[in-house]
């Protein structure tokens, strides 16, 4: 029974780490791959845990342990490493380059927070006439 | 007697979470590679898949009847619930940084850093 059980999990587990390669091998941004290098990973990860639980080993825990932390270690690196040098070609470098022009003029710039900071200043057009009209009434 | 009741028990049930985790394991692989978007694919590996692994280790934690390994199968667990959610969020947000995400699909696509540099560099 365990052994019927044993094929078919692992079977399973072969067609999704196999789907995973064909992800890996077409997805369109590195970070489809690094989803699909996680289901790998995941599958290789059910593959130890179905052989273990197969023939009764325990010594084959520790390599489980070790491997769901590589996972994680590599999904998040390649996340980070994603967000700051972006490999696509018009939207990362128009999209970083006006970050940091709104993080050196922003203080200028950016409107909501200087409306909410000059309120008394000078974006008091709807707040302050607000405030002295809820004064004046009582 | 009873011990060997137990045992037959406990495979049995050790049996069906390896298959139930492994045919969750196989939905996400699939959904991997069926879906077309990167929120799509993310939600495949943040969800079923996690799901699977988790029946795949309490099988594996039924089957072997050891509490050491047991007790390391649970730390898998634990950690696996706690770094998922992460990866997934730095995977996504990485996505919306760099364009891969259509912003169409996300309820308020505005960034976390923007309403949170402000408050930094103002004093």
């Amino acid at each position: 029974m365990m052994i019927a059980v044993a094929v078919i999990a692992t079977l399973l587990l072969a067609a999704a780490a196999l789907l995973a390669v064909v992800r890996l091998e077409r997805g369109p941004s590195m970070l489809d791959r690094t989803i699909a290098f996680d289901v790998l990973t995941t599958a290789l990860v059910g593959a130890i845990a179905v052989e273990a639980a197969l023939s009764r080993r325990t010594e084959l825990v520790p390599i489980l342990v070790v491997l769901s932390m590589v996972g994680f270690v590599g999904s998040v690196t390649i996340a980070r490493f994603a967000a700051v040098e972006p490999p696509k070609d018009g939207a990362p470098g128009s999209r970083s380059t006006p970050r940091r022009r709104r993080g050196h003029p922003g203080g200028a710039g950016v409107e909501p927070d200087g409306t909410r900071d000059a309120s008394p200043d000078a974006g008091s057009d709807t707040q302050a006439p607000a405030v002295t009209e809820g004064r004046e009434t009582p | 007697m009873i011990a060997d009741v137990m045992t037959v028990v406990t495979d049995v049930l050790a049996g069906i979470c390896l298959l139930l985790g492994a045919f969750f394991s196989f939905s996400a692989g699939m959904g991997v590679v069926r879906f077309d978007n990167l929120l799509a694919r993310l939600h495949v590996v943040a969800k079923p898949q996690v799901l699977g692994l988790l029946l795949l280790l309490a099988g594996v934690a039924l089957r072997l009847q050891d509490r050491g390994a047991a007790s390391m199968l649970v730390l898998v667990m634990l950690f696996q619930m706690l770094t998922s959610p992460v990866a997934a969020h730095m995977v996504g947000r990485a996505g919306l940084r760099t364009g891969k995400v259509d912003p169409a699909h996300v309820p308020s696509a505005d960034e976390p850093e923007e309403a949170a540099d402000p408050p930094l560099s103002r004093p």
